[in-house]
């Protein structure tokens, strides 16, 4: 058997690690188009904000691929895929053939039209030599505009902030981390990063970038005509799957590669995992894109278990979640968190302004879907068995979750016995 | 593999296993050190008793077969022995993110909060029994392979 995996992310390192629990012998060669051994990419945050060195990058021991019997084709673009044949081309003209092929090419960051993008000075954060190119940059200006308050962009904004430059955030809905918070959470973020001295910008966006007569940026004009002075512009919106080869080659596409429960394409022996694939998410009961890390592993991990034939193993479906720190304020925040009022949710919050905590719990019939934590999430865990295994929940035992005491005593007595003792498996 | 196994029908919920899994961790080995000065500088044991009612249990990780704290890891700190079956933790590489923290359903993550670090046990590393087994009085945890 031999498998071709295009990108080598944490998806494609599921996948190896997918590959070889069932199959030690077959045939594994990687393709991508960064020039590095797998990373891990949410760490180039640290690594821009100097908390941490190359060294510490890698996301598995130096002497994996050769102890997993992997050929690697490191800075190889993959640009065409014949489902057809079963091959696929390199930008170099070499063709590959597969039995089994995953696409785990990610994503790429969202650029939106905006005038005077175009050119020098706008830069994006999504890989490690974005990270190399900010910190340089990093030396050479005083003033930089970051376009987007979610993740990425506020892990952005601390880093270049953490390097010395001033820094604006600007960001189109009313608060930051719009997707994965509420307003109350948001708001608890940006004045924590506001106390230590960023920007920010809600409600707002770029409308144009300006530039001098030497083309150099000079600054932004927002939607209210307000004008910000920089010499650099970050854009970090989010990122969308990257689909080359997929889209040439007609796969079912709709945001993403659209994929089954096994985590194949539309066409035969193609499968895909990660920022790339729109797969089952178990909450919403519907395909989504939902970049982010462990998702990407554990879709390639049953990707790759069920390209080896060796087993034919159902995704358990994707679940949304997000822990992320501010300057040693804690945040997490996993599942459902902002429901319409026709999900007929039932919504619990908490907020504590003095310790600068808060709690959101909702909860659908007798079930915790989703839930905000900011500042104490010590118990974040607990609260997620409760949505990961979609445990029911008397009153009684919804009073305690809303208390802030979940404890893996509340788990009916069933679930406990078959499902945390460890031989359940 | 041998694992912790936990028992309702015995916990006392004395705490004892906690106090033993502390000092077994701390760079005393000392239980009032640890205690009284380890854990104000952020040391915090692996277990955790819970109770409801008249009723107790002592849980830590459970080193599961397929780990979702694994999965979570951005930073490969987390990671499964192939040989032992033990999900173990690399400190140096962890940048507390709590990533893990919260996608362990079992809730058996703790923060380090001076060093930034998770907690997580280790099936106490170097000994032959683990200290929260041995210091438990009633028998409610065995360490076995089931
Ligand atoms: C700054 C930052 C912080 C983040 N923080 C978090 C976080 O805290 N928690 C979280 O859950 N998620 C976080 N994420 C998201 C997370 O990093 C991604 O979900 C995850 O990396 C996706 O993995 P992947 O393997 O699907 O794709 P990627 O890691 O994007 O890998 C895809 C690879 O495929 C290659 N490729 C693409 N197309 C081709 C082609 N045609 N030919 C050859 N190679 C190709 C690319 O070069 C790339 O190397 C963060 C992301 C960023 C950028
Ligand atoms: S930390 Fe949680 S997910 Fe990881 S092995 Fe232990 S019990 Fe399992
Ligand atoms: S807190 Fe440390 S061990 Fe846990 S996911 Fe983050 S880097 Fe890995």
């Amino acid at each position: 058997m031999t498998y071709v995996i295009v990108g080598n992310g944490v998806a494609s390192v599921g996948a190896i690690e997918g590959i070889r629990k069932l199959d030690k012998e077959g045939r594994i060669i990687v393709v991508s188009e960064e020039n590095t051994p797998t990373y891990g990419r949410p760490l180039i945050s640290y690594f821009l904000a100097g908390k941490i060195g190359l060294d510490r990058m890698s996301l598995r021991p130096d002497d994996y691929y050769e102890k997993n019997n992997i050929e690697l084709k490191l800075g190889s673009r993959v640009t065409a895929l014949d489902p057809g044949k079963k091959t696929i081309t390199l930008a170099s003209g070499e063709s590959l053939g597969y039995d089994k092929l995953l696409l785990a090419t990610g994503g790429i960051p969202f650029m939106p039209p905006i005038k005077g993008l175009e050119g020098s000075g706008i830069y994006n954060f999504t890989t490690l030599a974005h990270a190399e190119t900010l910190i340089q940059l990093s030396q050479a200006i005083r003033k930089v505009v970051v376009i987007g308050g979610g993740l990425i962009g506020l892990k952005a904004a601390e880093g270049l902030f953490d390097n010395g430059l001033s820094v604006t955030i600007v960001e189109l809905a009313p608060r930051v981390l719009s997707a994965a918070f509420d307003d109350v959470a948001g708001k608890l973020v940006s004045n924590r990063l506001e106390n230590e001295g960023l920007h920010i910008r809600c409600g707002n966006t770029v409308e144009e970038v300006l530039r001098g007569d030497n083309g150099d940026v000079v600054g932004v004009r927002l939607t209210n005509g307000d004008v910000l002075e920089c010499e650099a512009v970050v854009v970090a919106i989010g990122v969308v799957p990257s689909l080359c080869p997929a889209k040439e080659a007609g796969l079912n596409i709709r945001r993403g590669i659209k994929v089954d429960d096994y985590l194949q394409t539309s066409a035969a022996d193609v499968y895909a995992a990660g920022d790339a694939a729109e797969a089952y998410d178990m909450i919403m009961d519907d395909a989504r894109v939902t970049p982010i890390w462990p998702n990407a592993y554990s879709q390639g991990y049953y990707a790759g278990m069920n390209m080896t034939e060796k087993k034919k193993e159902k995704h358990p479906g994707g679940l949304a979640m997000n822990a992320i720190a501010f300057y040693g304020m804690a945040t997490a925040s996993l599942g459902l968190v902002n429901p319409a009022p026709e999900d007929g949710c039932d919504v619990f919050t908490y907020v504590d302004e003095e310790r600068q905590a808060y709690r959101k719990l909702v909860f659908r019939n007798d079930k915790l879907i989703g839930y905000v934590l900011v500042g104490d999430i010590d118990f974040a865990g607990l609260y997620t068995g409760f949505v990961r295994f979609q445990l029911p929940l008397t009153d009684e035992v919804k009073q305690d979750l809303k208390d802030g005491q979940p404890s893996a005593l509340l788990w009916p007595e069933h679930d406990f016995e078959t499902r945390w003792t460890p031989e359940c498996e | 593999m041998r694992r912790v196994y936990p028992n309702k029908d015995f916990c006392i919920g004395c705490h004892i296993c906690e106090l033993a899994c502390l000092t077994a961790h701390s760079e005393s080995k000392d239980l009032i050190i640890a205690v009284r000065e380890e854990q104000a500088s952020g040391l915090r044991p692996c277990k955790a008793v819970y109770e409801k009612g008249p009723v107790c249990v002592s849980l830590s990780c459970r080193h599961c077969e397929n780990p979702t704290c694994v999965t979570a890891c951005i930073s490969g700190a987390l990671y499964k022995d192939e040989e032992t079956g033990k999900t173990k933790y690399d400190e140096s590489k962890c940048v507390g993110c709590w990533s893990c923290l919260m996608a362990c359903p079992f809730g058996a993550i703790r923060r380090n909060p001076s060093k930034g670090k998770i907690i997580k046990c280790d099936l106490c590393e170097g000994r032959d029994m683990p200290a929260c087994v041995q210091a438990c009085p009633n028998a409610a945890l065995s360490y076995e392979d089931r």
